[in-house]
């Protein structure tokens, strides 16, 4: 149990960067004109607006909605690409390099091939979220199916179990942490793909949005909705993190940290 | 051999490959021995002489390279599933799951028999109090003493309800207390039971507490002396059979 003057120094610490970040912008705003630098009263006004009128939060909805679908592909494609190379060395020696060399594609060739290849702009979208983040996945989840300990998994097999249970009661707990690490890291990545993602002809989301910001020379506007996504990416962490709280439980909690 | 033995080796050979392929390793050569039901038996040998080559091919683990190997009647290695619930084991360190509790852990070999959760539990229950870790049930591997732990792997073992229980230096890893302790709980649950033993030990001293009978091995994996013990024995007799099985040990 932490003390009241623990927590409350924590909370200082946590929100001093960002109260120093918001001084030197309100200096800046009270010396050049609004739009290079609006005060933030207006940006969170007018992020707040976003956030309570319909048809504008509906873009928001549509970048979350496709961020999670190119994160849930890239996931479902790379779970089953790492699954085969821990099965396989010949699968690892054949997937390893696509995918060194998938990764190795700048994100903005990727948004120009799928123009190319792509007529529909939520196929484009996809494309590029899925084949973003997809390399990460398939390295992440080999690495932790590669990090399974041995002794247990082999405490386990001496009972014997179906496959089906060996996946519960072993696999699936032991590789969980590391998964869950990988949705975090993607899924910061995947929003700011996104915005590129959705410049490629979308006529909503985020990312149109703010080019519609850009083409009026309205930065409080562009701000605003840079925010929607930051405000996503904060409360995916969060829930993540309740969720990480709540299944590892078990794990050790050293008094001294590093 | 007998028809009613519990794990049977007939003429057991063991054969690996050394690394950068060629020559072969052999582990065990030809090794024929039975172990009936109810025994406590120790394979007692030097460090590398095959003790858990032979262990792992009980566990089926791994098949023999010749010669046959018969664990109720069943080739281990080869009908792996068809043991399933026989065996139970008890490692050099405790294994247990870290992201599950004391009576979850001590539960696992009855989940893997497809048991219903009040069934699990109460057995886990039984085994732990058994054990002496009543109100235990519901802390974490980490919040385990090593002791308390390796405790929880034979709760594990024995809530299992499997006939065969293999130790491999199941009380090596633990301080020489509480592996007095744990040895002396440990063999009268095991007989209690009517459960069949067989741990792997290098120390003698725990071979003769323990066993009703003791295998020495001999480098590669060979039966170099199979001594049965009897209940009550003297000390002049226990240190009689201490010297053989120090002079052969010393070949």
């Amino acid at each position: 149990m932490k003390a009241p003057g623990e927590t409350a120094r924590r909370a200082a610490e946590l929100a001093a960067p960002f109260a120093v970040m918001a001084i030197a912008w309100e200096i800046a705003a009270w010396n050049f004109p609004p739009f290079l630098f609006p005060p933030l009263a207006a940006v969170f006004r007018r992020a707040a607006q976003i956030l309570v009128t319909p048809d504008d939060f509906v873009h928001v909805l549509a970048t979350v909605a496709r961020i999670l679908a190119g994160l849930a592909g890239a996931f479902i494609l790379g779970g089953g690409a790492a699954v085969l190379m821990g099965r396989s060395r010949a699968a690892e020696r054949f997937f390893g390099p696509v995918l060194n060399f998938l990764q190795g594609v700048p994100a903005l060739s990727w948004v120009v091939f799928a123009i190319i290849w792509f007529k529909g702009t939520e196929q484009r979208i996809f494309f590029i979220m899925l084949v973003t983040s997809l390399p990460a996945f398939a390295f992440q989840v080999l690495g932790a199916l590669k990090a399974v300990p041995k002794d247990l998994f082999e405490m386990v097999l001496s009972f014997r179990p179906t496959k089906t249970q060996m996946f519960r009661a072993m696999i699936l707990p032991s590789v969980l942490p590391e998964i869950l690490t990988a949705w975090r890291v993607n899924l910061g990545n995947a929003s700011r793909v996104v915005v590129v993602a959705e410049l490629v002809g979308a006529t909503g989301g985020v990312g149109y949005e703010l080019l519609q910001q850009q083409q009026m020379f309205d930065m409080a506007g562009a701000l605003a909705w840079t925010l929607q996504l930051v405000f996503f990416v904060l409360l995916a962490q969060w829930l993540l993190t309740a969720l990480e709280t709540r299944a590892f439980a078990w794990r050790a909690a050293p008094e001294r940290s590093l | 051999m007998s028809a009613a033995a519990e794990i049977s080796f007939d003429n057991v050979v063991k054969d690996f490959p050394r690394p950068g392929g060629g020559e072969i390793f052999r582990a065990v050569d030809g090794v024929t021995f039975s172990i009936a039901r109810g025994d406590i038996v120790a394979l007692l040998g030097k460090t590398g002489c095959g003790k858990s080559t032979l262990f792992n091919m009980i566990a089926g683990l791994t098949g023999p390279s010749a010669g046959t190997v018969r664990v109720r009647g069943r080739d281990p290695f080869g009908e792996f599933d068809a043991l399933r619930g026989e065996i139970a084991i008890v490692f050099q360190n405790d294994r247990l799951l870290p992201w599950r509790s004391a009576i979850a852990n001590a539960g696992l070999g009855l989940e893997m028999l497809g048991r219903g959760a009040a069934e699990r539990k109460a057995a886990a229950q039984f085994w732990l109090t058994r054990l002496g870790l009543a109100g235990h049930e519901a802390d974490y591997p980490h919040a385990l003493s090593g002791g308390m732990r390796q405790r929880v792997s034979m709760a594990r073992a024995f809530a299992a309800g499997a006939g065969i229980l293999l130790c491999d230096e199941p009380f090596s890893a633990l301080d020489e207390m509480t592996a007095q302790t744990l040895r002396g709980e440990f063999s009268s649950l095991v007989r209690e039971n009517g459960r069949t033993a067989v741990f792997i030990t290098h120390s003698i001293s725990e071979a003769l507490e323990l066993g009703d009978r003791i295998i020495v091995l001999r480098r590669p994996a060979r039966i170099a002396l199979d001594i049965r013990l009897e209940r009550g024995m003297d000390r002049a007799r226990r240190d009689e059979i201490r010297e053989n099985i120090q002079a052969v040990l010393a070949e």
